[in-house]
This record gives C-alpha cells, sequence and structure tokens, in this order.
C-alpha cells in the first residue's frame, strides 16, 4: 500500500489507495494519505519567534519561570525584585489559571507586572503558550527593560512543552517536593539552564536527601546551573541575581549599546 | 493535561491540510521523552473534534522510543528512563537520536478519483 507522487510543486505526497474501486470516469470518492510532517507546536513556535524577535528588539532578555505549585516563584520574585531594581530593570508577566493573588502580591515594588489569566476556553489551561504570553506583552514598557520574568502557571509537565519566546528556562524546586522528581518530569528539568532549589532553610527539619536530588538533576540534565537558596530567609539570592545578571549581558552585545549604566 | 492544547493544535493544522476535503485519519508521531498520555490525547481529541467536521476523524499515535547513540563505544541503546548513559560501557558521552518527536505525520482524506 502507499505510492509516492510527485506533484508539481516539489512535494512529494503518498496517497493511499484504499477505496480505488472502479475506474470508468466517473467521480468516486478515494482516500489519500498526505504527509505532512509539521510540527504538533508549529503554530505555538512561530507565535514564539515573534515575542523573541519583539524581545530582542526591545533589549529584553527573557526569563521563562516555572516549578510546581507552591514551590516559592513569587516569594523568589519579590525578592529579586527588591534585590535587583532599579539597577536591573525587571518586568514581570504574571500567568496563572485565575485570580490575580500573585499579580497582586508583586505589585508596587519596582517592577511593572503583566497579568495573563489562562481561565478561558476549556476551564484553564495549565501552561502559558506563546499566544497567551503576547496577549500580555502590550501592558508592559519591554523598551524601559532590561530582563522580563515571565512566572509561568505552576505546573510540573505542560509548561515545559511549549515554547514563549523566552531566551533561557529557570525553574524552581522547593525541598519539600522529594528526590524523585527530576526523574519523573525530566521534561522540565532538561529544558531548564538553571534549577533553583528553593526552602533549603528548611533541610534540617526534613528527610530530604540533597545529594541525592542533585544526582538525579544531573542524571537528566548534566549542563543545568543549580543554585540553593531560602526565597524566605535570603540565603543564596545573591548567587540567583547574578546568574540573572550574567544571562542579560551575555546578551547585551546583541543590543548594541549598553543601556543599563548601573550594570 | 495539555493534551487538549495538542488537539487543537492538531486539528488546526489538520484543516490547514484539508484542503476542502473530508479528513478521516491522522497520524502524530510522538518521542518516548515528551510528556503526552495517549489514552488522554484520544479522548480530547474525540472531545475536541465532536460536532466538527474532524468529527469521526480517526487519531493514531505512533510512539517513536528514545534511543541514544553513544559516541565513545558506538553502541545504541533504548531508554525507559531520561538518564543519558549509554547501556553497554556507561559513557555520558551519548547522542539522542529519538525519542523527542513531536510531529504530524500524515492525513488520510477523502478525494475524487476519475
Amino acid at each position: 500500500m502507499g505510492r509516492f507522487h510527485h506533484h508539481a510543486d516539489g512535494s512529494v505526497q503518498e496517497h493511499d489507495h484504499r477505496d480505488v474501486g472502479d475506474h470508468s470516469g466517473y467521480p468516486e470518492t478515494g482516500v489519500e494519505r498526505v504527509m505532512v510532517l509539521e510540527t504538533i507546536l508549529a503554530e505555538n513556535d512561530r507565535t514564539a519567534d515573534q515575542n523573541r524577535s519583539d524581545f530582542a528588539d526591545a533589549g529584553v532578555t527573557t526569563v521563562n519561570l516555572m516549578s510546581s505549585p507552591g514551590a516559592g516563584k513569587t516569594t523568589l520574585l519579590k525578592r529579586t525584585i527588591a534585590t535587583l531594581s532599579p539597577q536591573l530593570r525587571l518586568g514581570i508577566l504574571e500567568g496563572d489559571i485565575a485570580t490575580d493573588l500573585d499579580a497582586h502580591e508583586l505589585e508596587g515594588l519596582g517592577a511593572p507586572v503583566s497579568l495573563v489569566n489562562t481561565s478561558a476556553g476549556f476551564g484553564g489551561e495549565c501552561h502559558l503558550d506563546a499566544t497567551m504570553v503576547r496577549s500580555g506583552l502590550g501592558r508592559l514598557p519591554l523598551d524601559q527593560l532590561d530582563v522580563l520574568i515571565i512566572e509561568n502557571v505552576g505546573n510540573l509537565v505542560c509548561p515545559a512543552e511549549f515554547d514563549v519566546g523566552q531566551h533561557s528556562c529557570a525553574m524552581v524546586y522547593a525541598i519539600t517536593e522529594g528526590e524523585e522528581k527530576p526523574l519523573k518530569y525530566p521534561v522540565m528539568f532538561r529544558a531548564c539552564d538553571v534549577v533553583v532549589i528553593n526552602k533549603i532553610d528548611l533541610l534540617p527539619h526534613l528527610d530530604f536527601d540533597l545529594g541525592l536530588f542533585l544526582a538525579n538533576v544531573r542524571s537528566v540534565n548534566p549542563m543545568a546551573h543549580l543554585i540553593e537558596v531560602s526565597a524566605r530567609t535570603g540565603d543564596g539570592m545573591e548567587e540567583w541575581c547574578d546568574w540573572l545578571r550574567h544571562t542579560h549581558l551575555r546578551r547585551a552585545p546583541d543590543r548594541g549599546t549598553a543601556r543599563s549604566p548601573h550594570l | 493535561m495539555h493534551e487538549l492544547a495538542l488537539c487543537q493544535a492538531i486539528a488546526d493544522t489538520v484543516s490547514q491540510h484539508a484542503e476542502g476535503q473530508a479528513v478521516t485519519g491522522v497520524e502524530v508521531r510522538i518521542g518516548h521523552f515528551r510528556q503526552v498520555v495517549p489514552d488522554s490525547l484520544l479522548f480530547s481529541w474525540e472531545l475536541l473534534t465532536d460536532g466538527t467536521e474532524l468529527e469521526g476523524c480517526q487519531l493514531t499515535i505512533d510512539h517513536v522510543p528514545a534511543v541514544i547513540d553513544c559516541q565513545a563505544c558506538g553502541e545504541k541503546t533504548t531508554l525507559d528512563l531520561p538518564i543519558l548513559l549509554c547501556g553497554s560501557c556507561g559513557s555520558s558521552e551519548v547522542a539522542l537520536v529519538s525519542g523527542e518527536e513531536f510531529l504530524i505525520a500524515s492525513i488520510d482524506r477523502t478525494r475524487e478519483v476519475c
């Protein structure tokens, strides 16, 4: 079964004649198999490229920040803004299935916040896609930012599958989540350039085996940069903030002149 | 969890390639390291296409195993867990040759035969 036909436009299509019947000149119905070979997320990826291009034009470095719910993304961001602002001009795009609770917490700290609720459609998307991010960009002064942090929906599975146009992926992982998650959610851990290991102040109170967790992360992603922090006490924040600064500075040559004299 | 969103993306692409014909089948090729639950994808597909021009269109999932190619000893290893170590010599100098596929491979569409 299956025949390959070369078409005038140069494409090759495999036609699977399952129901050929009588070829006596009358039109009849057959089935043809057409090779598509297009990535499932092609449309998303095109929009992600548009976002990336807008970020490049504005000279903004964009970080897609992901984690499971409750790992501490919002607390980390509050402290990040307090530490880096105004030397590094931060903006936040806040993704949540519903409510403006997190966005509200981040407002007034010195970084503009744009909220994208994903609850439209089938009761709430569990991730941000490139189009949702794009819908929130108009509410941010991109030209006046150095780093845009996209706080994704809390979820260890889905956000990792969707390119939103970011330059780097980061995740926050709380040590209360156990040692084995890198093996259970490898796509997320493989996607990230940096893993911020949060709630490290709880280490004396837990059975968490930090060495085993680090080995598990390295087994799925040997390249990931690992930073231990407590967003609550502030321990380790300087290393995370340095990572953000360096990630931005590494991209700075793309933008011609540096626009942040304080850096 | 994101299978419904994937099905929407698949349906959009299928419609673009339908060229006005009825589409009776779609084959997707999904690598072992993608986080797609086949039953969820099939369920979402039925839910999403119900009552649309794609109602009844059969979704087929071609699962592609995750295979690494060892740069040190040249052996290939099929992986279950995403731990990228050669099964023969244990080297981490490996290249992933399959397992991250995420493709709409083909569609079956009806056509007029003369």
